[in-house]
């Protein structure tokens, strides 16, 4: 009984997912921008590479640590200086753009269209990802080739540790874009989440040396984690399962809020 | 002012033939205790250009924005060449394109990269070179989206609109901003769409290019339709028929016009007599005023246009800036 304008129905084409050419060409356009716009490469890449140099030239860094075992100021400094570059994404590569795509009304804009937004969001987050590896793949490698810093003992560790902080830091990044309402107010909560995240990260007094208490709030919090996980796995081994499921935990309820506050519109 | 006879002649009659690209029914839309938009009905049909016309905030975007499938209606129903916009989403999205009041691109992508990105996105896309010198943008291929002006923005984004080969064009307020030569050349380019075969659905907020553009306008004020017709017909109702102004060569009876099937009022402005009615009025006029040995002298037609028509229907003036542009 259901002849609903047959002649009509058969003109239209069947409905169809965009293939994944199109997924490609949105990687495309966002990967050119990153490059036309390299104010977040030089933060989450270049900024670590010069601590890391400036660090490595100090003589004072290389002093052994006293009752560390051998352990000098500059190893403990490799983690921290890793997990600046990934915060750096978090707070203003990743948020920043999907934040003015929604001001400008492109997510809009693609809702209209056979693709949907959350395609330029998962853009986004391949083109982050990328530029994350690369500066933790060089930090890690100059560290040891240029500075001398210890060849990690656990790859699989540092790989499993890294992978589980760009989840809480993304997820983090994603919750930003969420509650942000416009491109601006990203840059403050940027500056505002960026002194204590990377003070319990150790940017200033490095884990190791650190109060009971401050280690033990630092444990807790993503950036201290992902430095725990990232430290344990050059210098001893495959890390512990606390900084792990802690960096787990974030990443869950990090996307959780994001999925649950993000607006296309 | 045109006359009444010269603007009926230019309007093709749309309605009763072809099928419907665009049904909506009872359309209801509240935001909280503000009704956008209040019980709006109207068709589109096949090949046609449609206009929704009216003054901002009247509820013109928020029942497209239903009509497309961009925001769910409290009440009503739509269909979209015979689809829901909901259960239908995807099918709708290849062949609708929709172009957004005000929105803008990423500054630093060229206007190559950008039409390739939205190409890729449908099925069976228009050529990008082809689309570019239609839209007179061929020369800007390769510059980036913050070195366009206004204009040449607003072109590339009905080239967005158009790069899927829709059925159904959606444009909201596409030449608001533009300078008159490029909103001449964007009506140009909307009828060359047109002549393409693609169903063109028109928000507007200004009088001339309604006029210009449309087989049908919808009149929409506080969220409701006020009036549907062809803007001639919608100006004639504005006069209540055509009107014909004269000087009568001796003094008459008023009740030797009023008593014609033609004839609705008859009017005096000191010497002239202003005579409202339909069909064929002036004949009827001058022939009851020959056979009572009266001449009409200064005979002038009048006739009110879609401005007039809006203003009756809704008491209030649509736009200066538009008129003026």
């Amino acid at each position: 009984m259901s002849s609903l304008s047959p002649s009509l129905s058969l003109a239209l084409p069947p409905p169809r997912t965009p293939r994944a050419a199109a997924f490609g060409q949105v990687v495309l356009n966002e990967a050119r921008l990153v490059r036309r716009q390299p104010t977040n490469m030089i933060g989450s890449i270049g900024l670590p590479v010069v601590l890391m140099i400036i660090f490595g030239e100090l003589p004072s860094f290389h002093q052994p640590l006293p009752g560390y075992g051998g352990l000098i100021l500059f190893d403990t400094y490799v983690p921290i200086i890793m997990v600046l570059g990934l915060t750096m994404l978090t707070l203003l590569g990743l948020p920043g753009p999907l934040v003015s795509y929604r001001e400008l009304g492109i997510l809009r804009r693609l809702s209209t269209t056979p693709v949907p937004p959350s395609w330029l969001l998962a853009a986004q987050v391949v083109v982050q990802l990328c530029i994350a590896l690369a500066g933790l793949a060089i930090v890690n490698t100059a560290s040891v080739v240029a500075f001398g810093a210890p060849v990690p003992k656990s790859a699989g560790g540092l790989a499993l540790s890294c992978l589980l902080a760009i989840g809480g830091l993304f997820a983090l990044g994603l919750l930003i874009a969420a509650l942000a309402p416009t491109a601006n107010s990203v840059n403050a909560i940027g500056r505002l989440a960026l002194i204590p995240l990377m003070f319990f990260a150790g940017l200033w007094l490095p884990r190791a040396i650190m109060p009971a208490v401050l280690q033990d709030i630092s444990n807790y919090t993503p950036l201290g984690a992902a430095v725990e996980a990232i430290q344990d796995s050059v210098q001893t081994g495959f890390p512990p399962a606390a900084p792990l499921l802690v960096l787990a935990g974030y990443t869950l309820v990090f996307a959780f809020l994001a999925r649950r506050f993000f607006r296309w519109e | 002012m045109a006359t009444l006879e010269s603007t009926m002649a230019g309007s093709p009659e749309k309605t009763a033939d072809g099928r419907p690209a665009v049904e909506v029914a009872h359309l209801r839309k509240a935001y909280g205790s503000l009704v956008a938009v209040d019980d709006v009905s109207f068709t589109v049909t096949e090949g046609e250009i449609f206009g929704i016309l009216g003054p901002n905030g009247a509820g013109k975007t928020t029942a497209v924005e239903c009509a497309i499938g961009l925001r769910r209606p409290d009440a009503g129903t739509i269909r979209l060449l015979g689809l829901d916009p909901h259960a239908g989403r995807d099918q709708v999205r290849e062949i609708v394109g929709v172009q957004l009041q005000s929105g803008a691109l990423p500054a630093k992508l060229r206007v190559g990269e950008i039409l390739e990105e939205y190409r890729s996105f449908y099925r069976d896309p228009a050529d990008v070179g082809e689309l570019l010198d239609v839209l007179g943008l061929a020369a800007k291929r390769g510059d980036y989206y913050r070195s366009l002006s206004g204009g040449q923005r607003q072109r590339l984004s009905v080239a967005l609109a158009l790069i899927g080969q829709p059925r159904v064009a959606v444009l909201d307020e596409m030449t608001t901003g533009l300078d008159p030569q490029a909103r001449r050349d964007t009506w140009e380019l909307i009828e060359h769409i047109r002549d393409r075969g693609v169903t063109i659905v028109l928000v507007t907020h200004f009088m001339e290019e309604a006029e210009r553009l449309c087989d049908r306008v919808a009149l929409i004020d506080h969220g409701r339709v006020v009036a549907l017709d062809t803007p001639a017909r919608l100006a004639a109702q504005a006069r209540g028929g055509k009107s014909v102004r004269f000087l009568p060569s001796d003094s008459f009876d008023d009740r030797l016009l009023t008593g014609l099937p033609e004839v609705s009022r008859v009017e005096r402005e000191g010497q002239h007599v202003v005579v409202t009615g339909t069909g064929e009025l002036v004949n009827a006029v001058i022939l009851a005023l020959y056979a009572a040995g009266v001449t009409a002298r200064d005979v002038q037609l009048d006739s009110s246009n879609l401005e007039d028509a809006f203003v009756k229907l809704t008491g209030k003036n649509l736009n200066k800036e538009g008129a003026q542009a």
